[in-house]
């Protein structure tokens, strides 16, 4: 273990073992770059594997019950058993959807989630781009996956597809305001948006300590984004019967579950990065650090959805905005004051 | 309620509509039988009456006696703690009775049953269409007269 | 013209919170609902024409299958009405073994209604909490009759079988243990402040109007109004225990979801009481083989879960019943849902109907 004490060290590596095959610089980080993005992809599909697998074992531990546990040891190879039926149904499209939108929207929808992963701070230079306005990219892309729900509503020619698709449009929109003025909180502590600075920043307090009305809100509005319960109305099951995804089977519908998997990372891997001190801890080694931060996270998501009720809409829209927006606000204003108090005493 | 004071609260009914009401069984099963033109206003008076007060429609069917259907109202009064069993009768082919949701609209399902099942038509009903059946359904099931042969007429 | 019109949306009979195969027409404008048509019939069975072409005894199964969530209650009412027109008296063994049998069936009942209310409303480990109590209940009503869900276990006279001796330890166990899980479960959803929002002010019957339209049970007394059939017509033994009858103040779901929680705790009361004073005897009367009511009618009703079970019964006589009607409180209850929903959220409509827990088997018979 001792030769793997940083992610960076074994990037070094590859490349110096590339830049002995291959002469030219320019091609060694093309293949660099091509080695990032099969990372990338890899990381999802076993983020998605872990994680259903995950999420099915912790809600039946939580409802005295237990889980899968027929297919491989203690029921983990349950994911693989189920990407191999989703592979082997019939791809069906509803008569009168509206092809294009209908066949892009689970694309579409899985793209953002994707390429939020390249501002993640695995670990000290462990960055696949450690972009200067890294925040910035995740909230923009993240914001994307709105649009993708609607085509999906809409392309499905099915009412309860059309109503949950206006429930994601509203839903998402109005919780995206109160989660970047949270993570502006941050930026203003760190002073900068690349993600590497803000998790310097915290070697020695983690700002959920300086910013925990900030941290509330976050995680409140991050589980609006990935629509997970409470805030699950526009796939809510007993009501719209799954809303814009109904029409959805097999492979397509292993995409919109894949997306949301990847979003739960997501959202974890930046509560981490800007919360908890990204790969930040001592003995171990920061990616593992990272890893264990993003577990507690997401067993935190996962342990909302398995005991609350979802809201309903109008109660979620005044949530948003008569709550959690002035609150955000607020952090703001007492940020600033408390940055500028400081300065003036030191 | 003893039978007793069943049969005074029947007779005391009776003398006030005469020709129109009769009582019908003895002890525990006495009832009311009403014409069915005076149907609603006798209805009415044992919904308004101070001695009556039957403010709550229980039970609402109605039996298929071959020669005529007879129509059963079971009524109870929550103040009084008083019950009551108010029948009429129409005829098998035109078999018309006036509707009781003007008085109780829990009558409304109950007489859609009826109508569906028994084909006892209930004027003034805010809504009167099958509701247990299919609504292309042929036929009154629940009739003495329905022979099951009818079911494989017209598919399922 | 730029306007706006409603849509009709079909909650149609194939839906995960129905309560079985119930079809409700919604009309919306947006997410309001305008109107709210309940369409039943999916389920209907033709039960009141098979009753009239099988005998007295062969009816008892089918009257399992009406509710079938709460068969000891549909077996007491039709066995009762039996009994009231041949005039058997039933052995006080037997009467305390049906208090016991129908109570707990009240509280596996209700199990029921708290876990698809919350699963309905998303909360899906309180489904999960609610059927694990409801299995210690089937497990004593294996033990005492050998089915789960359609028992058959009341008969003309008394009850079909005495109880073995396992039953009674296991019955105090289960006592003794339900108040803690009911803390639980009061823990997850009554205390929880999103299910508490979404219930509060939804669905709102006054009591005057529900009285009007029929209602009975639980949703009627939630709106206030003290109609609880085992106060004010006793049947059974039912003098002879002490327990009260939760009263709801607004009739909005919210109370109808409380006014079940509690009534589950004064069902275990009256087990627990059933239980000390039961004496030892006879389960069954002498009942003659062949059943012959005379010639007459009689109507009786009990308080069954889910309102006024009433059950209607003309004999001519003879072996078979010449008719016979089912007062099915689910039926009567499902008239008030258009009403209700006047004006709510789809959202609501899922909650208004969880509370009015209408059950399809009884509904369309």
């Amino acid at each position: 273990m001792q030769e793997i004490t940083g992610l960076f060290r074994i990037a070094k590596v590859l490349r110096d073992l590339l830049g002995q095959f291959i002469p030219d610089p320019q091609l060694v980080d093309i293949c660099m770059s091509l080695i990032n993005i099969g990372a990338i992809f890899t990381i999802i599909s076993l983020t998605a594997v872990v994680l259903v697998y995950t999420e099915r074992k912790i809600s039946a531990f939580m409802q005295r019950r237990s889980g899968p546990n027929r297919v491989g040891p203690g029921g983990t190879l349950q994911s693989v058993a189920d990407m191999i039926k989703l592979m082997a149904k019939e791809d069906i499209m509803p008569a009168g959807a509206d092809k294009w939108m209908w066949v892009l929207a689970p694309m579409l929808l899985f793209i953002p989630a994707a390429a939020v992963f390249v501002v993640f701070p695995f670990d000290n230079k462990a960055i696949f781009a450690d972009l200067n306005i890294g925040i910035f990219y995740f909230i923009a892309m993240s914001s994307q996956s709105v649009l993708p729900f609607l085509m999906a509503g809409w392309a499905s020619n099915n009412k309860y597809s059309l109503v949950g698709g206006m429930r994601t449009v509203a839903q998402m929109l109005s919780y995206e305001v109160p989660m970047v003025l949270s993570i502006l909180g941050i930026v203003m502590l760190s002073g900068s948006m690349r993600m590497s600075t803000i998790v310097a920043a915290q070697q020695h307090t983690w700002f959920i300590l300086l910013q925990p009305i900030a941290f509330v809100v976050y995680v409140i509005t991050a589980t609006a984004e990935i629509n997970r319960a409470p805030f699950d109305l526009v796939e809510g099951e007993s009501e719209i019967v799954a809303g814009p995804f109904t029409e959805y089977t097999g492979m397509r519908w292993a995409l919109f579950f894949l997306a949301e998997y990847a979003n739960l990372f997501a959202v974890s891997a930046i509560a981490t990065t800007l919360f908890l001190g990204g790969w930040n801890g001592p003995w171990l080694p920061g990616w593992i650090w990272f890893f264990l931060k993003v577990a507690g996270m997401i067993f935190l998501f996962m342990w909302f959805r398995w005991t609350f009720p979802r809201l309903r809409i109008d109660q979620l829209m005044s949530f948003g905005w008569k709550v959690l927006l002035p609150l955000a606000v607020l952090n703001i204003i007492v940020t600033g004051i408390g940055m500028y108090i400081y300065e003036f005493f030191s | 309620m003893s039978n007793q004071d069943i049969n005074n609260l029947l007779t005391k009914i009776q003398e006030r509509y005469l020709e129109d009401v009769k009582i019908i069984g003895e002890e525990a099963q006495a009832a009311l039988l009403v014409e069915s033109h005076r149907l609603l206003d006798a209805l009415e008076f044992l919904k308004t009456n101070e001695s009556c007060q039957f403010d709550m429609l229980r039970n609402l069917t109605a039996v298929d006696y071959l020669e005529y259907i007879e129509v059963v109202y079971h009524l109870y009064s929550l103040p009084l703690h008083q019950s009551i069993t108010v029948k009429t009768r129409c005829g098998m082919e035109d078999s018309q009775i006036p509707s009781a949701t003007v008085i109780w609209p829990s009558a409304n399902f109950q007489e859609r049953e009826i109508y569906d099942l028994l084909g006892v038509t209930f004027t003034e009903h805010p809504d009167l269409r099958r509701i247990l059946l299919r609504d292309e359904f042929d036929g009154h099931p629940l009739r003495k007269t329905y022979k099951n042969g009818n079911a494989g007429k017209g598919g399922n | 013209m730029l306007r706006t019109e409603t849509f009709t949306l079909n909650m149609g009979p194939q839906h995960p919170s129905t309560h079985g195969v119930l079809q409700v027409i919604l009309e919306l404008d947006g997410e309001t609902v305008v109107q709210a048509i309940p369409n039943m019939g999916y389920l209907h069975r033709g039960i009141e024409k098979l009753a009239e072409s099988r005998t007295y005894a062969q009816f008892i199964p089918y009257t399992d299958r009406l509710d079938y969530v709460s068969s000891m209650g549909n077996n007491l009412g039709y066995c009762q009405t039996v009994e009231k027109m041949m005039g058997i008296k039933v052995p006080e063994r037997a009467e305390y073994l049906r208090i016991i049998m129908t109570e707990l069936n009240r509280i596996a009942s209700h199990l029921i209604f708290m876990g698809s209310l919350a699963i309905d409303l998303g909360a899906s480990t309180g489904m999960m909490f609610g059927f694990r109590s409801r299995e210690r209940i089937l497990d004593l009503f294996d033990m005492a009759c050998g089915a789960r869900q359609t028992y058959t276990y009341i008969r003309f006279g008394g009850v079909s079988a005495d109880i073995p001796s396992e039953f009674i330890p296991e019955l105090q166990r289960f006592l003794s243990d339900f108040p803690a899980m009911l803390d639980e479960y009061h823990r997850l959803l009554t205390g929880n402040e999103i299910l508490y929002h979404r219930l509060k002010n939804t669905g709102v019957i006054s009591g005057q109007r529900a009285l009007e339209i029929g209602l009975t049970g639980p949703a009627l007394r939630a709106s206030g109004v003290d109609y609880d059939i085992r106060k004010v017509e006793p049947y059974g033994i039912y003098e002879r225990f002490d327990f009260s009858v939760p009263l709801g103040q607004v009739g909005d779901c919210w109370d109808r979801y409380i006014v079940r929680m509690e009534e589950m705790k004064q069902s275990a009361s009256i087990v627990a009481q059933a239980l000390e004073q039961m004496p030892e005897g006879a389960v069954m009367a002498t009942v003659p083989k062949v059943l012959k009511p005379p010639a007459g009618e009689v109507y009786h009703s009990i308080e069954n879960p889910r309102g006024e079970l009433g059950y209607y019964i003309v004999s001519d006589g003879g072996v078979n019943p010449y008719r016979l009607h089912v007062r099915r409180p689910s039926f009567i209850n499902l008239q008030v849902l258009n009403e209700a929903c006047q004006g709510l959220l789809i959202g609501d409509v899922v909650a208004v109907l969880a509370t009015l827990d209408s059950l399809m088997g009884e509904v369309d018979c």
